[in-house]
């Protein structure tokens, strides 16, 4: 018990949305509340702390990452997106979809769902409702936002030229 | 509530804060409930105003900018687009352009704010309109005499008045300071509906962009300066007692300030927890780990489900409280040539919504500030007032966004706390609820259980029909009530034609007692009343050997229902469908509107029930976006599905048993059905949305499983994979 709460601080730096920030926290400091009370960002949701809900999705190298149940410090250097910065004036074509589509309601799971999207859609541009299925169901939405998501994916797979130009 | 003063009409012109040099225009009615005229503004129960002073609904800068404010929540309902569509369309300025801003808690210029009951477009659009309207008529009698010619002649159009006969025009900027003196219209003419341009459209939501960006601030992302954080370690027996802490260890922890106990007010008790307060949350998350306390678990009763469920069925036996009785249920029921018994059972649930509940408090000596996802921040404000001895006009509550409420945000006991914390620490503080915090604490939607009986004659018309229901009377919550009142939602979710063709009837009303707090979810009594009624309501129809659809048109002899029934058969398609192969059907209505939902089932290749479509049909009567109507119905379909097939709250010892995610399993993605929502065109008065959708669901569902397995399931939650 003592010695999992002691408080080690550490320094390290984060890349996020392409720039370093130099962080000195708890060494366990989950990379959520890094984001959100270091940094923050709050587009980054908190809604379960133990990587069930998906709110506090981030991309790691591309990658959906819960950030609730990462220890900041053990991502230093490698790149993380944020919502902030999948693009702060709804440009890409997943925000896009989601406004098509009116998607959200309360809007709280909102950035994880968009995020979980985006990686998706680099993976498998053109996804099917299987991957779908499996790309999305670790983001829970509690207004049921669910057919939306779904046809918003599709709406931004359609909207997308070739998966190249994506970037 | 506190007393409302009916004042003279007068005129307003004043700065405001909400877009620097801004007049406000007086679009300010005389009190509505007086004389002939409607109580148009109307709520959810029990705290309806009879007099109104409407001042800063509008404002327009001198540019022309103009900003309308929203005096209800938004948690995902659509109140931040409607009511701006609303005044908008009236006001003839195009939504697009307008600024939208949260009024703060303040019943007596805003009507109530409570967001609930599906109240924001029933409970408040003539009025509205009329705000709308009546500044477009002191708008256009400005231009009138700036000009010198008739007002008859000028109209208004996209925030400007124009001169018809020379088509000269003035913008809405340059009016407004001459607009704002002239006294409001006593009778602002209406548009007709067939002249709307935003009414009635599914124009996209205002708050959509900033919820596709990581811009909307919910409470959980609000700061203010100095702000500390706050965590509550709380007894997990709900009605525990601090009897003494250690904080020895919390207070080793790097910016760990302050560690108190607290007390938040639930209903006719005090909840106590101890609060970690630090500099940062994480602090103050790691502070509360380490905190010993010893709680007082002795004073109440330590519930298990079981033992919930059982008093329950117990309480069943129970004569019962009623007052909605017509002609001789026994009689009638002694003499019907087909008896029909069934014992219905649905559970406690929580309300989980994605952002946990928070709360910012600032309370100096002689005012309070408040900050946070608040349903109804004029209860808050007055609750506080009364509270913390701090005058009305002193309490300043601010709504952020909400991520989800569905009830629980109305309740006043999370602001309570904080105001608590911040008066004892002296500081601003945010006191941030965990997951655990929020799904084990409650209040919960009370579980029931019905039991139904009715007589049907030799052609299988009802001619007796009876229900005892046993559940927490969530209005018995409230000290003071008395123990022993009728429950007078015991009704509510039945379609109101029954009352008619069911010519004997009686609803029984049974109380259980127990230390559980409950409170409002979703949809209310209807959540769980609409299971068992409609669930019934299918197997009179079977044992009648009729069509399901066809005995409720049987039943409900009025025109609305008979139209929404014959909509219904079209769009699901209902008579071509193959016997047994898994249909179901269910129409309740609540909060002023009906819906009818079908269900369609089937059993996949592993012989595990899949639910393949839902075809919703919403008559909420005169509407504002019929796109919101279809997400809110949508959403209420997911919830109602997470609710009959995944999730419940348990008790055991006293304690919920689900505390997060990992066992309060909600609905995912891949577990959704096709969803097809309709909204029935007519000229009814606006009924709610936001809730209407939720009770059919499950009916409709376990009538299809019924439908294609001969399997009738009476108790929720059940597993689609086990049926």
């Amino acid at each position: 018990m003592s010695a999992k709460h002691t408080i080690a601080m550490g320094k390290y730096t984060l890349n996020i949305n392409g720039k370093n920030i130099s962080i000195e926290a708890d060494e366990k400091m989950p990379l959520l509340w890094v984001i959100r009370e270091i940094i923050g960002l709050t587009g980054t949701k908190y809604g379960c702390g133990i990587a069930q809900c998906g709110a506090c999705t981030v991309l790691l190298n591309g990658n959906p990452i819960r950030s609730c149940s990462i220890p900041a410090s053990s991502v230093a250097g490698q790149p993380i997106t944020t919502i902030e910065g999948l693009s702060p004036d709804n440009s890409h074509p997943v925000q896009k979809a989601w406004i098509d589509e009116q998607v959200p309601q309360c809007g709280y799971c909102q950035s994880g769902q968009i995020l979980a999207a985006a990686a998706l859609l680099q993976k498998h541009p053109h996804p099917t409702d299987d991957d779908i299925n499996m790309a999305m169901q670790g983001n829970l939405c509690r207004c049921g936002c669910y057919t939306r998501i779904r046809k918003a994916i599709k709406t931004a797979a359609a909207s997308a030229k070739p998966a190249s130009t994506l970037n | 509530m506190q007393p409302r003063a009916l004042k003279s009409r007068r005129q307003f012109i004043r700065d405001t804060s909400l877009s620097g040099l801004a007049l406000v225009l007086g679009a300010y009615l005389p009190g509505c409930n007086t004389g002939s005229a409607p109580n148009i503004i109307n709520a959810s129960g029990g705290t309806l105003p009879t007099s109104i002073e409407l001042m800063t609904w509008i404002s327009i800068d001198r540019s022309g900018k103009v900003s309308i404010l929203t005096h209800r929540a938004e948690m995902g309902q659509g109140a931040y687009t409607v009511v701006p569509q609303m005044i908008a369309e009236e006001l003839e300025v195009d939504l697009k352009a307008i600024n939208i801003v949260f009024a703060p808690g303040n019943q007596k210029k805003y009507g109530s704010q409570v967001t609930g009951g599906s109240s924001t477009v029933r409970g408040s659009y003539k009025h509205l309109l009329r705000i709308g309207a009546s500044a477009r008529e002191m708008l256009t009698e400005a231009a009138a005499k700036k000009w010198n010619v008739n007002q008859a002649d000028c109209y208004a159009e996209n925030g400007s008045i124009i001169h018809k006969p020379t088509g000269k025009a003035f913008t809405y900027g340059d009016l407004v300071a001459d607009a704002a003196k002239l006294q409001p219209p006593k009778e602002p003419k209406l548009k007709a509906r067939s002249e709307y341009r935003l009414v009635g459209k599914p124009l996209p939501r205002k708050d959509t962009p900033l919820k596709t960006n990581g811009a909307a601030i919910f409470g959980i992302d609000k700061k203010i300066p100095g702000m500390l954080y706050a965590v509550v370690e709380r007894s997990p027996r709900i009605r525990g007692k601090v009897k003494s802490f250690d904080d020895t260890q919390t207070k080793t922890i790097p910016g760990v300030r302050h560690v108190i106990t607290v007390q938040r007010t639930v209903f006719d008790h005090l909840q106590e927890g101890v609060a970690v307060v630090a500099d940062n949350l994480w602090a103050a998350m790691q502070g509360r780990q380490l905190l010993k306390v010893d709680w007082d678990d002795s004073g109440f009763e330590h519930l298990s489900s079981e033992q919930l469920f059982a008093r329950m069925h117990e309480d069943l036996k129970k004569s019962g409280l009623n007052d909605r009785t017509s002609g001789d249920f026994e009689r009638a029921f002694q003499k019907a040539t087909t008896k029909v018994e069934a014992v219905y059972e649905a559970p406690y649930e929580a309300h989980a919504c994605m952002e946990p509940l928070n709360c910012i408090a600032d309370v100096k000596d002689d005012s309070i500030t408040i900050w946070g996802p608040i349903q109804g921040p004029d209860w808050v404000q007055s609750d506080l007032s009364q509270r913390m001895g701090v005058p009305l006009d002193k309490v300043t509550v601010n709504m952020t966004f909400l991520g989800g409420g569905f009830g629980r945000k109305a309740f006043l006991d999370y602001p309570h706390e904080a105001a608590v914390i911040s008066k004892a620490i002296k500081a601003p503080v945010q006191v941030v609820w965990t997951r655990e915090d929020d799904m084990t604490q409650g209040p919960f939607r009370p579980g029931a259980v019905y039991a139904c009986k009715a007589g049907l004659s030799k052609e299988g018309r009802v001619e007796a029909f009876h229900t005892t229901t046993a559940t927490q009377n969530m209005n018995h919550e409230n000290p003071g009530v008395d123990p022993h009142s009728f429950n007078d939602s015991t009704t509510e979710g039945l379609c109101k034609p029954y009352f008619d063709s069911f010519t004997n009837y009686s609803f029984a009303d049974i109380p259980t007692v127990s230390p559980i707090p409950v409170m409002w979810w979703r949809s209310v009594y209807a959540s769980t009343n609409g299971f068992a009624y409609e669930s019934f309501i299918d197997e009179l129809a079977h044992a009648a050997g009729k069509d399901p659809l066809e005995f409720r048109r049987q039943h409900l002899d009025d025109d609305r229902y008979q139209a929404l029934i014959d909509q219904l058969i079209t769009l699901s398609g209902w008579k071509d469908r193959g016997k047994n192969q898994g249909w179901g059907v269910a129409i309740t209505e609540c909060f002023s509107s009906i819906v009818g939902e079908v269900v369609k089932v089937s059993r996949k290749p592993d012989g595990k029930i899949k639910v393949d479509k839902v075809i919703a049909l919403m008559d909420c009567g005169w509407y504002v976006n019929p796109d919101i109507i279809r997400q809110q119905v949508e959403g209420s379909i997911v919830m109602a599905l997470g609710a009959a097939t995944k999730h419940d709250i348990h008790f055991k010892d006293g304690m919920a048993v689900e505390k997060n995610f990992d066992t309060y399993s909600m609905p995912r993605i891949h577990e959704i059905p096709e969803i097809e929502v309709h909204v029935v065109d007519n000229d009814e008065r606006a009924g709610g949305v936001g809730e209407p959708g939720l009770p059919p669901l499950a009916p409709a569902l376990c009538n299809a499983i019924f439908d294609l397995t001969n399997k009738r399931i009476r108790r929720l939650p059940f597993n689609l994979d086990e049926v």
